[in-house]
C-alpha cells in the first residue's frame, strides 16, 4: 500500500530522515510517536505524496512517488484521508461543505443523511453553515477529520488529531479511528500522547514506530 | 435542517465554482478591464465597419466609369465632342457614353463658384462620361485613337485619385481590425496579471484543494470559471455602453461628413453582440495558461 524502502529525505540544512524501510500494510493501524521535529510530520507528508524522499524508494499505492504526476498525486490523496496539525479550510465556504469538499474535488454529490450524520457524530451539526474562522482549535480539528474520512479512504493519516480536543471528544475520535481500522482501514496517527496510545492498544493491535535518531524503529513493549 | 441545506445546489459544477473566494480586488479589476476594453472595441469594430462601406462606396462609385475631357475652340468643340461619342461608340468594352450637359457641369463647379456661374461664357471643356463592360477596355488604345481623332480629347480613368482614397479607405478599415486585434490582447493581459494575482492571493485555497485530492483540471477550472463569468459580466455592460455611444453620435445625413457616418448599418448592430463572446474567449484562455502555469509552479 505505502512502502518505504531505504528511503531518505533531506532539507538544504541535513537529512531529516534516514534509510526508512517499512510497509504500511492494508489494515494496519500505527502510532508515530518521537520528539518534537524529530521529523514526524515529514514522515507523514512523504506518505501522502507531499514531499518526495530525496533517497530511496517510495512507493504510494501502485506507483512510485517520484514518477508520479501532480494528477497522480491527486488520485492517491482521494485514497488517503489527512489530519493536519494546523487544519486548513476554505473560510469562505461553511463548514458542512468544506467537509464535503473531497467529495466535491471527486465530481460526487454529498450525501446530505450521510454528512448529517458525520456532523452529528463529530458534533458540529449546529454549526454546519458557520464559517471555518469562527471556530475553536477543537471545532477545526473535529471538522477536519470529519473531512479526512467522508470519502471513506483506505489510509488516514493524522497528525496530532487530539492536540486540541478534550478527553472524552478524544476517545470518541479514538473510537472513530478504531472502528474505520476494523472496517480495513489504515490508520498512522502521529502523535505525543501516550495515554491516549495505552488506551488504543486495549481495542486494536496497534504498533508504535518511534522516530528516533533520524530513523523509524518498531517501539517496544515498555508503551 | 436547514443548514444543511446549503448543501443543495452544492454540486460538483457549482462547487467548483464556489470553491475560489468571491471577492478580492480581482473582482473589480477583471470586470472593469473586460467592460472598458469591450467598450473601445465597439468604437474600433464601428471604425472598422465605416471604413469597409466607405471603401466599398468609394470603389463601387469609381468603378468602372471613366471621363473624357476635350478642351477645344468654341467652334470645334462640338465637332470633337462628335468624334468622341462615334469613337466610343466602336470602342470594345464601352458600355455606352453621353456628353455631360451645361446644368450637369455648373452643378460640377458649384462648390467652388457658386450657383450663379455663367457657363455659357465661359471657355470650359467638355465632359464625356462613358460606363465599361465588366471585361473592361484597352485605355492605352484608347488614347492613341483620341489622340489622332480629337486631339483636344483627354482619358481620365480615376485612377489617379481613386486609387489612393480606396488605398486609405482599406488602410482606415485594417486600423480598425488592428485596433481590435490590441484591445483583445491588452485584455488578455490583464486578464492574465487579474488571474495570477488571484492563484498568488489564493494558494491557501489551492493547498487545500490539492490536500483533499483535486487535480489540475478542477482548480485550474475554478478560477477559469469565475473569471470567465466576471469578463461576460464586464464585456455585457461595456458593449451596452458602447452602443449607447454609437447611438448618441450625431447622424451622417444632418452633418455629413465620414466621421459622423461612424456607427453600425442593418445587421451591423448585432456584431457587437458577439464581443462579450469573444471577451469570454479571451478569459477563458488567458485564465487557463495562467492557471495551469502557476500550478506548475506551486508544485
Amino acid at each position: 500500500m505505502i512502502s518505504f524502502d531505504k528511503v531518505g529525505y533531506s532539507y538544504g540544512g541535513g537529512e531529516l530522515l534516514s534509510d526508512i524501510s517499512l510497509t504500511l500494510a492494508p489494515g494496519s493501524f500505527h502510532f508515530l510517536t518521537g520528539p518534537s521535529g524529530a521529523g514526524k510530520t515529514t514522515f507523514l507528508k512523504l506518505c501522502y505524496g507531499e514531499l518526495l524522499p530525496t533517497s530511496g524508494r517510495l512507493t504510494l499505492f501502485e506507483g512510485e512517488a517520484r514518477s508520479l504526476s501532480r494528477n497522480d498525486v491527486a488520485m492517491v490523496r482521494r485514497r488517503i484521508g489527512v489530519v493536519h496539525q494546523d487544519c486548513q479550510f476554505l473560510d469562505h465556504l461553511p463548514v458542512a461543505a468544506n467537509i464535503a469538499l473531497p467529495l466535491t474535488v471527486s465530481g460526487k454529490e454529498p450525501d446530505v443523511a450521510d454528512l448529517e450524520d458525520l456532523m452529528t457524530w463529530v458534533g458540529l451539526r449546529p454549526l454546519a453553515d458557520a464559517l471555518p474562522p469562527s471556530l475553536s482549535g477543537g471545532e477545526r480539528q473535529r471538522a477536519a477529520v470529519a473531512r479526512a474520512v467522508i470519502m471513506s479512504p483506505e489510509v488516514i493519516l493524522a497528525d496530532e488529531p487530539t492536540g486540541n480536543l478534550d478527553w472524552e471528544m478524544s476517545q470518541r475520535l479514538l473510537r472513530l479511528f478504531v472502528e474505520l481500522n476494523r472496517m480495513g482501514k489504515t490508520i498512522v496517527i502521529a502523535t505525543h500522547d501516550m495515554n491516549l496510545i495505552r488506551t488504543t492498544k486495549g481495542q486494536v493491535a496497534a504498533r508504535v514506530l518511534r522516530i528516533q535518531n533520524r530513523r523509524v524503529q518498531l517501539a517496544g513493549a515498555d508503551l | 435542517m436547514k443548514r444543511l441545506l446549503i448543501l443543495t445546489g452544492f454540486g460538483p459544477e457549482s462547487a467548483a465554482y464556489r470553491v475560489v473566494p468571491p471577492t478580492g480586488h480581482t473582482v473589480w479589476l477583471t470586470g472593469f478591464t473586460a467592460g472598458a476594453m469591450t467598450f473601445l472595441a465597439v468604437f474600433a469594430l464601428a471604425l472598422s465597419l465605416a471604413a469597409g462601406r466607405l471603401a466599398d462606396r468609394w470603389a463601387d462609385a469609381l468603378t468602372n466609369t471613366a471621363t473624357i475631357r476635350i478642351s477645344a475652340p468654341p467652334d470645334q468643340l462640338a465637332a470633337q465632342t462628335r468624334a468622341v461619342l462615334d469613337l466610343l461608340g466602336t470602342t470594345p468594352g464601352i458600355h455606352g457614353a453621353r456628353a455631360l450637359s451645361d446644368a450637369e457641369q455648373r452643378a460640377l463647379l458649384e462648390p467652388w463658384f457658386g450657383p450663379d456661374l455663367p457657363v455659357d461664357s465661359l471657355s470650359l471643356p467638355q465632359l464625356v462620361e462613358f460606363t465599361e463592360n465588366d471585361g473592361g477596355y484597352d485605355a492605352q488604345g484608347l488614347r492613341l485613337r483620341l489622340q489622332a481623332e480629337a486631339p483636344g480629347a483627354v482619358l481620365d480613368d480615376h485612377t489617379r485619385w481613386r486609387r489612393p482614397l480606396t488605398v486609405a479607405a482599406e488602410r482606415l478599415r485594417l486600423l480598425g481590425w488592428l485596433s481590435l486585434a490590441l484591445i483583445g490582447g491588452a485584455l488578455a493581459a490583464m486578464i492574465t496579471l487579474a488571474a495570477n494575482a488571484s492563484l498568488a492571493a489564493n494558494a491557501q485555497v489551492i493547498r487545500v484543494l490539492r490536500l483533499v485530492g483535486a487535480q489540475d483540471d478542477f482548480i485550474a477550472g475554478a478560477f477559469v470559471r469565475r473569471f470567465t463569468l466576471r469578463a461576460v459580466a464586464g464585456a455585457a455592460v461595456g458593449m451596452v455602453l458602447g452602443v449607447a455611444g454609437i447611438l448618441l453620435l450625431p447622424s451622417a445625413d444632418a452633418a455629413g461628413g465620414f466621421l459622423t457616418g461612424l456607427g453600425f448599418q442593418g445587421w451591423g448592430w448585432l456584431v457587437p453582440l458577439v464581443l462579450p463572446a469573444i471577451a469570454a474567449l479571451v478569459a477563458w484562455a488567458a485564465t487557463r495558461t495562467a492557471a495551469f502555469s502557476k500550478l506548475r509552479e506551486l508544485t
